[in-house]
């Protein structure tokens, strides 16, 4: 019987949560025999394969690109899961929320910059009007708070879902 | 003389004298309740709802904080239903301003967000409000983010009854309700602000702290001499 496979995807967020399971350290190799690794910022993959069995997925859902991705995952996903609290929240990049996209571009790119002030219109894809948490926009499986979730409760997570058992998320919480 | 009333919480026989309430006696016992508005030392409002209890023969839910004791209750402090009310009114706090634990001064200090952790809510079901509300550093040591606000009241309550100088009162109504200094004034500019800072001590969340202090460094620091607020105000009677 061939493994499990899981995919890490990294929308809106810093990255934070996908250091915090590198912070799993030596448990990385267990997982690693227990399941394939077929698509994440950390691999080379640059293709999110057809279909994946457990999905983490860092970030809230804030451009267009992010929107385009998140719904080809969910297609493509058994169990999605929103990793860390901008999936589960949209935290940090939801501060915007109240504030509007005009008004926040006009801060940070014409009123905050030195030189060369315009809006940013090529390249960097078009922001929503607001950020969201992944499970408003996609069904989400299994929700692991946490800014980041701590590496044991990220290791335990995918230690039951790789077993079959339902994930047990005990201990986790928005913030830390 | 006081007359003593015996009755139930969760099975368990309990007495109280007729002046506590549901939330004194039970603490009294050892049972756990609830509480986000509660603070020892200050007049219960009963503003969060967080204690509510079942009361056999009341198809009403009680505040354990504000309801009196009587002889013969059969009360319910824990069941599934109030746990699923609990958590909705967790999930309600947390949706009805905007609270980014993250990057909140009370990070790890936050009774709302151990509160949220203690009933195993990992995410809201409820639409975001993102309301656009302000924040009031205008005063010299201290400052409000409304933005993490829940409305507890406790500041009001303890400047109103130890400090004696009633800075803090309530504007408006619903879901505009703002805590507010001085009727309204900005902090900084109040005449009867003491600037004892005891608002800031028993706030339970981020919204009131001392300024200059980073994220996650709003530790009420002093909290552990906050039992002198109980002590006070059984002097006054």
């Amino acid at each position: 019987m061939s493994k499990p496979t899981l995919a890490t995807v990294w929308l809106d967020g810093c990255s934070g949560c996908h250091m915090s399971l590198l912070d799993t350290d030596e448990r990385l190799l267990e997982l690693t025999e227990r399941a394939d690794l077929v698509y994440s910022p950390i691999v080379d993959t640059k293709e999110f394969p057809e279909h994946v069995d457990v999905c983490l997925v860092e970030g809230a859902v804030s451009s267009e690109e992010d929107l385009h991705k998140i719904k080809m995952v969910r297609e493509r996903t058994t169990t999605l899961i929103a990793f860390g609290d901008c999936a589960v929240t949209s935290n940090v990049p939801g501060m915007r929320n109240p504030i509007g996209v005009p008004p926040l571009f006009e801060r940070a790119y014409i009123e905050n910059a030195t030189t060369n002030k315009q809006l940013p219109s090529s390249v960097v894809p078009r922001l929503l009007p607001t950020a969201r948490p992944v499970h408003r926009v996609v069904k989400v499986d299994v929700f692991l708070p946490g800014c980041p979730p701590d590496a044991d409760l990220i290791y335990n997570m995918l230690d039951d879902l790789l077993a079959g058992r339902v994930p047990n998320v005990a201990g986790a919480r928005f913030g830390r | 003389m006081t007359t003593v009333f015996t009755f139930t919480i969760d099975g368990q026989a309990v007495a109280g004298s007729e002046d506590q309430t549901i939330l004194e006696v039970a603490e009294e016992n050892g049972i756990d309740i609830p509480t986000l508005c509660h603070l020892d030392g200050v007049k219960d409002r009963g503003a969060c709802r967080l204690c509510v209890v079942e009361v056999a023969g009341s198809n009403k839910l009680a505040p354990a904080c504000t309801t009196q004791i009587a002889e013969g209750m059969e009360i319910t402090a824990h069941s599934d239903r109030l746990l699923e009310y609990r958590r909705a009114i967790i999930e309600m706090l947390f949706m009805e301003r905007n609270h980014v634990c993250a990057v909140c001064v009370a990070n790890n200090h936050c009774e709302l967000q151990s509160m949220a952790e203690e009933h195993g809510l990992t995410h809201f079901d409820l639409p975001p409000i993102s309301p656009v509300v302000g924040i009031d550093a205008s005063h010299r040591l201290f400052a409000i983010d409304h933005n993490r606000c829940i409305l507890c009241l406790r500041c009001v309550r303890v400047c109103d009854q130890i400090e004696g100088a009633h800075t803090w009162d309530v504007m408006q109504r619903g879901i505009e309700t703002r805590v507010v200094t001085d009727m309204g004034k900005p902090w900084g500019e109040s005449t009867t602000c003491t600037s004892c800072g005891k608002c800031v001590q028993v706030c339970p969340t981020g919204a009131l702290f001392e300024k200059g202090r980073a994220v996650a460094r709003g530790s009420k620091t002093r909290r552990p001499y906050l039992p002198y607020l109980k002590v006070v105000s059984e002097e006054r009677g």
